[in-house]
């Protein structure tokens, strides 16, 4: 997206606006897809349809020069103030009865100056404030001066709110209508534009106006001489090459034509180097760049409003460099592939060669800067070296400086790709580039260069020397596309007739040719059309680019809405979307906030997962596919994939587990609030050896923190959650998805993790890991002194259940017996053995059974803990008398003596 | 008889003062139990003069009767009174708060993913994802943008040090893998949710990862007008009814035409505030018609097929529902931001 500013004062120069509302026209060109962010008013009042509040207004903005209070003046007489040496006295008339005086310190007025135009404010102008921060406004009072009253003032840009200019008072120019408001004669709107970069050729006043012409359906105007001889020229076949100079002034060789199509040379004599004129200074200031000096402005100005950047070479440091190389100082050898057909005749001419740099070449830039060159980069030569980047900055040596007699204007066509590669790696973005880099038409650098050359002439008082040198190995040809009514319907759904699609292309300047039916079917409509693009326009190649045009002009709003009537495409289920948010909706249902973390990580933060470590040892994939790792995957950071250019160190490459996010957000969490329970589903990035692309799994990630209840005045529960609580929520989760009965535990030793640790497994088959964090990782992560768990899971497994069928268990009409259990285990014998031989002996009259006590201590000897189970026991057939249930308990308590060694506790 | 008549009146006044259950039980005692005063009387009748029995028993067993029925009578009371006693106490200040069960909550954007979700699958749009870390190929070259090619300015990107892979900077090479998984020959209908990023310094108002949500129709009747109609649909069921959009010309290389959809300010309704920057619009999806290029490198013969894509971003459409100021905030998993939706 590139910004341009185009003051309307300037864009009437083309195309009559006078009579539209700003506001209006900046709809229009948003509409038509060239986006106005923003307007600025420049001494007029807003529109009444702009709704930005005077407060959210830029410098200047909603500054309206009130047409009673501020004119067009003129210094009839100066002089010395009698009392005050740094102070003068002028004499203004400004169409008042009779004339002013005031007394200024004007910088850029002297005694006897007279005739000079300015900005003229009476007593009770509302002005700009020049010495308050940003824009206050401020009403010009009378003042006295050592005994001198001062009826008003000369204004600078500053206190009229155009510019932060204060160094001395506007001079207007010279025909500049006394007496008129200065409303009237420099008020002005400035659209602010965003453009997409299809659009190079309307970076620029002429280009925006072409649209205008276009949308509005106005001629261009072609008030200047040169405009008259481009603008109403549609197709470059058409186009007139220039008249070769009548006496050479130059040679051009292009050797590198694919970088550089097409270079021309003018030359101006006698310039004489100075400020340029207010109104140059105006509309370049308005239009957002810095007046240097005239020579220079010229290039801006015409870049701004033709679009095609050119370079002023100081011709005699051409001419020196041409004979210090003949003399034997250069080694440039002169190879004439491709030249202007002009031979070197005596004396001595420059010469200008357009080729790629050599291997190591450098050169100093405008901005001093000495830059290393490379050879895909276009240079711009002379037969002693390089004197440019072509299209991209001049070089210091050549520059046009306070000495310069002499210009040779370039105004040349480069290859926007090559452009664009080049003023990256020299990171030289510039005005120029960012026209160059979009592509603009070779045909424009005549026209500009004769609009420049006279520019220079006009602000410079040079003399521009006839013809041009052109050299132009590779002409462009114009796009020819073929379109039909049936096209532009079959695409926007609206009937277009083909004489309305005529007559909008031609608006556009495009040429337009009616193909007449086959002779078999001579007495149908004209149904195709023969499109040539305007010299302008690169970027129409296909129908489609044409149809684009017909809508944008006739209005998107214009075209109808409509629903779809076409096939409705195979739907399917998507398991794995449906699945994934079920999950997240059970660990939603478990209390867990949803939460999503940035997949960007730095290399710390695996090092601090592993920081009970001395020496990180990093877990591996070791050749495992993807679905099989064990997590977590706590990788090297360096085997990580890595950014070539990260925003910051902290985000340079991409996570292989989810769980250094999650620490990371339970430590700022804690910070603020006591409990944290979260969870997050989200992609971590594993490299596979040989391939280009990381695996990309889904992954789910939970961490738990701080007490189990919320702390709320009924129930307190200030116990810390643990490890328990957070298998209790995957036990939970697994439950639910009918997967808890294939799921195994088993105790895992990872660094991550204290002893609180376990493994997950899925029909044997890795899962997850879920556990209590090892207390260096805490510390590492800055984390308060208290339990944190946190479990990582892989999604794909868990999706992959969701179609699973539950089977419905029948319900027993009968009663159920319930009955306690007291064992007496050895601390090695696990929950999981006594749970299996239980259920093993008390077979399908077993219904339930649940484990409500674990003790160790007083009663229990050392080495042994007590485990105490509720068992219930049904049948589906009939009552059960204790006598059933007494040989079942005598069944389970022989199993448990044999299987774990248990006693049963008194 | 006489004294029948004292030991009513001195039981009743008893019976009256017994204010709870160990008072009426005491009295119960004294006069109604088996060693009670009643029974005495009842139990002295046959030391009476034999005249007197039928009278004195009488009278006896209608005091035991009535003491009994006042007895009920008292107790019943009293047990109401001890019942109102206690429900009077059970009494609350019902602006306690109550009893929460911690119950989880869905972090904003994938609240608002879900929502668009829900509306595209009511158009017949399915999901279809594709990955993070995508080729240079398939995020521009098979997007109509060669190497070099100045559109690629819009997108600032995350290069990885692999050469030619990238983190893809929108969801639109989605766009070329669900027509080569879904095609050639067959419509398709998708939307394609994804994460995305860029290199641009981190804001107020722009992230280096944000969701976008791509959609794709192709089939061989679909329109610039089918295009409209789908995004004023979708404008009005996820900002409600009535909404007035605005279609902008604008340029994608993978599209042509190109739209922008703006929706009437949802805070302002037009009338310009600092959200739509006084425009009174708000930017909601860029879309347009697919490029014939971008529908050949899918398998399609635009000849034959045409089709429509556009793009939206959810944060940015949650911030303006819910009026967050930062999107820095949507990935910070700070609690107290998050616990604020859902």
């Amino acid at each position: 997206m590139t910004v341009i500013r185009v003051p309307l004062s300037w864009l009437n120069d083309f195309v009559d606006i006078r009579d539209l509302d700003p506001i209006e026209l900046a709809e229009r060109l948003t509409l038509a897809g060239l986006e106005v962010e923003h307007i600025r008013w420049v001494g007029l009042n807003p529109s009444p349809r702009y709704h930005v509040p005077p407060e959210r207004m830029d410098e200047g903005d909603g500054l309206g020069w009130e047409r009673d209070k501020l004119f067009v003046g003129e210094i009839t007489r100066t002089e010395r103030h009698p009392d005050a040496d740094r102070l003068l006295l002028a004499t203004v008339e400004y169409g008042g009865v009779k004339p002013m005086t005031i007394i200024t310190g004007a910088p850029n007025l002297r005694p006897g100056d007279r005739g000079l135009k300015i900005a003229f404010a009476v007593i009770g102008a509302r002005l700009v404030d020049p010495y308050a921060e940003g824009t206050k406004t401020m009403v010009l009072k009378a003042g006295k001066i050592r005994g001198i009253q001062s009826e008003g003032m000369a204004c600078s840009e500053k206190e009229l709110g155009i510019s932060e200019e204060h160094e001395g008072i506007i001079l207007l120019p010279a025909d500049a209508p006394v007496g008129m408001p200065l409303a009237d004669y420099l008020g002005d709107a400035v659209l602010e534009m965003d453009l997409t970069p299809n659009l190079a050729r309307n970076l620029n006043i002429l280009g925006v106006a072409r649209e205008v012409a276009a949308l509005f359906n106005r001629p261009l105007k072609r008030v200047q001489p040169e405009l008259a001889r481009i603008a109403g020229i549609v197709r470059p076949e058409a186009m007139p090459r220039p008249d070769q100079p009548a006496e050479p002034f130059v040679q051009i060789v292009i050797e590198a034509p694919d970088l550089c199509p097409r270079y021309t040379a003018t030359l101006i004599r006698d310039v004489q180097i100075g400020p340029s004129p207010h109104w140059v200074q105006d509309r370049l200031r308005k239009a957002g760049v810095r007046p240097i000096n005239n020579v220079v402005d010229a290039t801006n100005y015409v870049m701004l409003e033709w679009g095609q950047p050119t370079h002023a070479f100081d011709y005699d440091l051409l001419l020196e460099r041409a004979i210090k190389a003949k003399q034997g100082v250069g080694t440039e050898p002169v190879l004439p592939p491709s030249s202007s057909g002009r031979s070197p005749t005596e004396p001595v001419l420059p010469t200008i060669i357009m080729r790629r740099a050599k291997p190591g070449e450098t050169m100093t830039t405008l901005d001093g800067n000495e830059r290393q060159l490379t050879p895909d980069m276009l240079m711009i030569a002379d037969t002693l070296g390089p004197i440019a980047v072509g299209g991209v900055m001049g070089g210091l040596e050549t520059e046009v400086n306070e000495r310069t007699r002499h210009v040779l204007l370039e105004a040349a066509s480069f290859d926007f790709i090559n452009n664009r590669r080049t003023s990256q790696a020299l990171r030289l973005p510039s005005e120029a580039t960012a026209r160059f880099s979009k592509g603009i038409s070779a045909e424009l650098t005549i026209p500009a260069a004769s609009r420049c050359a006279h520019m220079m002439a006009e602000l410079a008082g040079g003399r521009v020397v006839a013809g041009v040198e052109d050299c132009y190995p590779l002409p462009q040809h114009s796009a020819v596309v073929e379109i039909t009514p049936a096209e532009v319907q079959r695409i926007l759904g609206m009937d277009v007739p083909a004489s309305q699609i005529q007559e909008i292309l031609e608006r556009l300047e495009f040429a337009v040719e009616e193909i007449p039916p086959p002779a078999d079917r001579a007495a149908q409509r004209i149904e195709t059309l023969r499109v040539t693009a305007p010299w302008f326009r690169l970027d129409v190649s296909i129908p489609a680019d044409l149809i684009e045009e017909v809508a944008r002009v006739i209005g998107y709003d214009q075209i109808p809405t409509t629903l779809m009537d076409d096939a409705l495409p195979p739907q399917w289920r998507n398991w794995a979307l449906e699945s994934k948010e079920r999950v997240r909706d059970l660990l939603m249902g478990a209390g867990l906030q949803d939460s999503i973390s940035y997949a960007l990580i730095g290399a710390e933060l695996n090092r601090k997962l592993l920081a009970a470590q001395g020496e990180p040892v990093y877990d591996t994939l070791a050749g495992r596919a993807p679905a099989d790792a064990p997590l977590p995957l706590i990788l090297d950071p360096e085997t990580l994939v890595r950014l070539e250019n990260p925003l910051t160190p902290a985000a340079d490459r991409l996570r292989s587990t989810l769980l250094g996010s999650m620490v990371n957000a339970l430590a700022a969490n804690l910070r603020a609030v006591g409990r944290v329970a979260l969870f997050e589903i989200g992609k971590v990035y594993w490299p596979i050896p040989g391939e280009r692309l990381p695996a990309e799994p889904e992954h789910v990630a939970i961490a738990l923190a701080g007490p189990r209840e919320a702390g709320a005045w009924l129930n307190r529960n200030d116990t810390l959650m643990d490890f328990f609580d957070l298998k209790g929520v995957i036990e939970e989760l697994l439950e639910r998805l009918g997967l808890l009965a294939s799921a195994t535990f088993e105790p895992a030793t990872h660094p991550l993790f204290g002893p609180k640790a376990a493994r997950v497994l899925l029909k044997g088959k890795p899962l997850g890991v879920l556990g209590e964090l090892h207390p260096a990782v805490r510390r590492a992560f800055d984390l308060p002194e208290t339990r944190a768990a946190v479990a990582e899971l892989q999604l794909a497994p868990l999706a992959a259940a969701i179609s699973a069928r539950q089977t419905m268990q029948p319900l027993s009409s009968f009663p159920a017996i319930k009955e306690d259990l007291a064992l007496l285990v050895d601390e090695s014998v696990t929950a999981e053995q006594v749970e299996m031989a239980i259920r093993q002996a008390g077979g399908s009259l077993l219904r339930d059974l649940v484990l409500f006590d674990l003790y160790r201590g007083k009663q229990v000897p050392a080495g042994k803990k007590s485990l105490a189970y509720a068992l219930t026991f049904q049948a589906d057939d009939k009552t059960l008398k204790d006598a059933d249930v007494e040989k079942v308990r005598r069944r389970i308590v022989a199993r448990l003596g044999q299987t774990v060694g248990a006693e049963l506790r008194g | 008889m006489h004294d029948l008549q004292r030991l009513r009146d001195q039981a009743l006044a008893g019976l009256a003062a017994a204010g709870d259950e160990t008072a009426l039980e005491a009295w119960r005692i004294q006069y109604l139990g088996r060693k009670g005063q009643v029974l005495e009387l009842l139990r002295a009748i046959p030391d009476l003069p034999a005249a007197e029995r039928p009278a004195f028993g009488q009278a006896a067993n209608a005091l035991k009767g009535e003491l009994s029925a006042a007895f009920d009578e008292r107790a019943q009371a009293v047990a109401q009174s001890k019942l109102a006693a206690e429900l009077a106490a059970e009494g609350v200040d019902v602006t306690l708060p109550g009893r929460r069960p911690q119950l989880g909550r869905l972090h904003p954007s994938n609240q608002t993913l879900r929502e668009i979700n829900g509306i595209f699958a009511a158009m017949g749009f399915q999901v279809y994802t594709s990955p993070d870390v995508e080729t240079d190929e398939l995020n521009f070259e098979l997007l109509n943008m060669p190497p070099g090619h100045p559109a690629r300015d819009m997108w600032d990107t995350f290069y990885t040090t692999t050469p030619g892979v990238i983190m893809r900077t929108h969801t639109s090479p989605g766009q070329i893998h669900a027509m080569r998984a879904l095609g050639p020959d067959k419509p398709i209908r998708v939307i394609l949710p994804g994460m995305c990023y860029r290199y641009e310094q981190v804001t107020a108002r722009s992230e280096m990862m944000f969701h976008q949500v791509e959609g794709l129709a192709i089939g061989r009747r679909i329109t610039m007008a089918d295009l409209k109609g789908v995004i004023v649909e979708f404008a009005n069921q996820l900002y409600g009814a009535g909404r007035r959009l605005r279609f902008r010309c604008s340029h994608f290389p993978f599209t042509e035409p190109s739209v922008e959809a703006d929706v009437d300010c949802i805070l302002c309704r037009g009338k310009g505030c600092a959200i739509c920057k006084y425009t009174g619009w708000l930017e909601i999806m860029g879309a347009g018609m697919v490029h014939p290029t971008v529908l050949r490198n899918g398998g399609y013969d635009p000849a034959e097929w045409s089709g429509f894509a556009f793009g939206m971003g959810p944060e940015r459409i949650t911030m303006l529902k819910h009026g967050i100021s930062d999107i820095r905030y949507f990935f910070g998993n700070d609690v107290r931001f998050l616990e604020q939706f859902g």
